[in-house]
């Protein structure tokens, strides 16, 4: 049960080349757009050839440059949920199901081995429209779906053709929050109803932090980080991924001892830290709701004049350092505009200690 | 009234537009994914005949076809029959005369086509002929078919070309467009105006079968709430 990933390919003024391998489940590749992820996700399903390099899934090898293996993505038996879902339009649910089991049936005819059992798979349409709830829509075009009932009949014409891994390219990067997060739950339903090992890519950090386990980090197509999701959102270690994982301040700075730095980018306030301070850290990050108001504890910031946008239901607030504290808007009840605390303070263990370096 | 010329137009064009509905389809569908110096130089080649004078374009294919050119003279001496001035000869000038018209909407329709689409079916175990058959081509039949109907058009009307390729003998090789030319010659004022208005009514209810079939795919676009 490992994925392993080892891909090259050059294009005119971009170049992928990423590496990782894991035995996670539920894996998720965050970066920004154009970073690379959805290559990386094409080059796995087939769709891309890369330039050089090896894929393998649960001991199958699906790519291989050296001995010129390049499993058609017909046979490699890997679904692929695109981001508009990129339904059949000229045909009805029930036919968009259909013609995924006429592939199926195709796939295991040419197959010469998948090295799968064929266990309940002789599923008819039918079942599949009731068993994912399209039972009512199925001779609906696409077009007069609403969006969840989209993203079903394309998990369903992707569970036709019994996928043993599944790619998710940003399934949600297109939603209004609220119908996000009810897709989000219905996906993760899916999923583990099915049991399957998935993939996703996003942008959203939010979104990758809640479904996947396992993270990998990508920068301008490359990885630059990976690991367990939690510790990686603990400890990104590098500048490039604390920016990803939403770390909004981030400073240069000075050694002074081993538990003590100046942070060159907020007029040389100084912190002290939980962490040993190595001699190749050459940054600081502290998470804008690490920050808590009060003048306890270690590291007390004057907070100075500050400046405050309002959200909903919480501030940013900019400090007159230059730091950004996001407070929650509880704060709005005890404290009046221009009553703003004058100190905030940060746990020592909260520090980030960052490289500036690209690898972790 | 001798209606021969109507039947002989109808027919080259009917036939050259299904010949070349077949051969711009296909090169169309494999321009789309060239890369692009190659596609450049291809669009070129392929949309020349628009361009160039219809008596040029016949020029040329008397070059290759004509009884003294080597093809030319091959097919007689195997056949017994000449390339040019029969009625079918026609055909030749029409289908390279339209043939840009019809590649060049094929490639607009294809270009527009969303690849997801096509990549979904891959990833789904389809074959390509299934994904081209059943996804691509109802994606893009309003164009195909606009482009179809054009093409139909233009080779009706088409003159230049087919009169040096087939010339004009009445009741073998006279189209409309021929036939129009010959009789104002002669000064049959009446007839030719005859069939210049035959000519306008079929064109003007072809245009119109465009019409209605782009009004379609626009109505597909707006239940898309584009």
């Amino acid at each position: 049960m490992s994925l392993k990933v080892r891909v090259k390919k050059k294009y005119s003024g971009f170049g992928l080349d990423v590496a990782f391998e894991t035995e996670s489940k539920k894996i998720g590749i965050l970066g920004a757009s154009g970073c690379g992820k959805s290559l990386t996700l094409k080059s796995i399903a087939g769709l891309i050839r890369p330039d050089e390099g090896s894929i393998s899934y649960e001991d199958r090898m699906l790519f291989d440059s050296d001995k010129g293996i390049d499993v058609r993505a017909g046979k490699r038996q890997i679904g692929y949920l695109f981001q508009d879902n990129a339904l059949f339009p000229n045909m009805s649910v029930r036919e968009n199901i259909e013609t995924a089991l006429h592939g199926y049936a195709r796939m295991k005819r040419r197959s010469i081995r998948t090295g799968r059992a064929d266990a309940g798979m002789n599923r008819t349409a039918d079942d599949i429209l009731r068993e994912f709830g399209l039972w009512d829509v199925k001779d609906q075009r696409p077009h007069e779906l609403s969006g969840g009932q989209k993203q079903r009949t394309a998990l369903a014409r992707i569970f036709a053709c019994d996928p043993t891994l599944l790619l998710l390219d940003e399934p949600f990067s297109a939603m209004d929050s609220f119908l996000k997060e009810r897709l989000r739950l219905e996906l993760t339903d899916v999923l583990e109803m099915y049991d399957k090992t998935f993939i996703l890519v996003s942008h959203d950090r939010d979104e990758v932090y809640q479904m996947c386990d396992h993270l990998i980090l990508m920068d301008n197509g490359r990885v630059i980080a990976q690991g367990d999701t939690d510790e990686l959102f603990a400890d990104p270690g590098t500048v490039a991924a604390a920016r990803l994982t939403g770390c909004k301040n981030i400073s240069r700075i000075e050694k002074l001892t081993e538990h003590r730095v100046r942070a060159l980018d907020w007029k040389g306030t100084e912190f002290v830290t939980d962490g040993k301070v190595s001699d190749d850290i050459t940054h600081i990050g502290i998470r804008a709701h690490d920050l808590m108001p009060g003048d306890g504890g270690v590291n007390v910031i004057a907070c100075g004049r500050v400046s405050v946008s309002r959200l909903p239901f919480e501030w940013y607030i900019t400090l007159e350092n230059g730091m950004w504290w996001k407070a929650a808007r509880e704060l709005y009840d005890r404290y009046d505009e221009g009553m703003i605390p004058q100190y905030v303070s940060v746990d020592a263990g909260k520090i980030l200690l960052l490289r500036d370096g690209p690898q972790k | 009234m001798d209606m021969y010329p109507l039947y002989n137009s109808v027919r080259i064009a009917g036939i050259s537009t299904a010949v070349i509905f077949v051969l711009g389809v296909a090169a169309a569908y494999h321009a789309v994914k060239l890369p692009r110096g190659i596609k450049g130089i291809l669009d070129a080649l392929f949309t020349l005949p628009l361009v160039l004078p219809p008596t040029v374009v016949g020029y040329l294919l008397l070059r290759l076809l004509g009884p003294k050119r080597p093809i030319g003279a091959w097919f007689l001496k195997v056949f017994g029959t000449r390339l040019t001035m029969n009625w079918w000869s026609a055909v030749f000038a029409t289908s390279v005369i339209i043939f840009p018209l019809m590649y060049r909407t094929a490639r607009g329709a294809f270009e527009a086509f969303d690849v997801t689409l096509f990549q979904a079916g891959e990833t789904l175990g389809l074959g390509r002929p299934y994904i081209f058959f059943k996804i691509v081509m109802p994606y893009c039949k309003p164009g195909i078919i606009a482009g179809t109907v054009l093409s139909f058009a233009r080779a009706l009307g088409e003159y230049g070309a087919t009169t040096m390729i087939a010339g004009y003998t009445p009741g073998r090789t006279a189209t409309i467009s021929t036939t129009v030319y010959q009789l104002w010659r002669t000064d049959n004022d009446a007839l030719a105006l005859k069939w210049v208005l035959i000519n306008i009514t079929i064109s003007v209810l072809v245009l119109l079968a465009i019409d209605i079939t782009e009004g379609r795919g626009r109505k597909r676009y707006e239940k898309n709430g584009l």
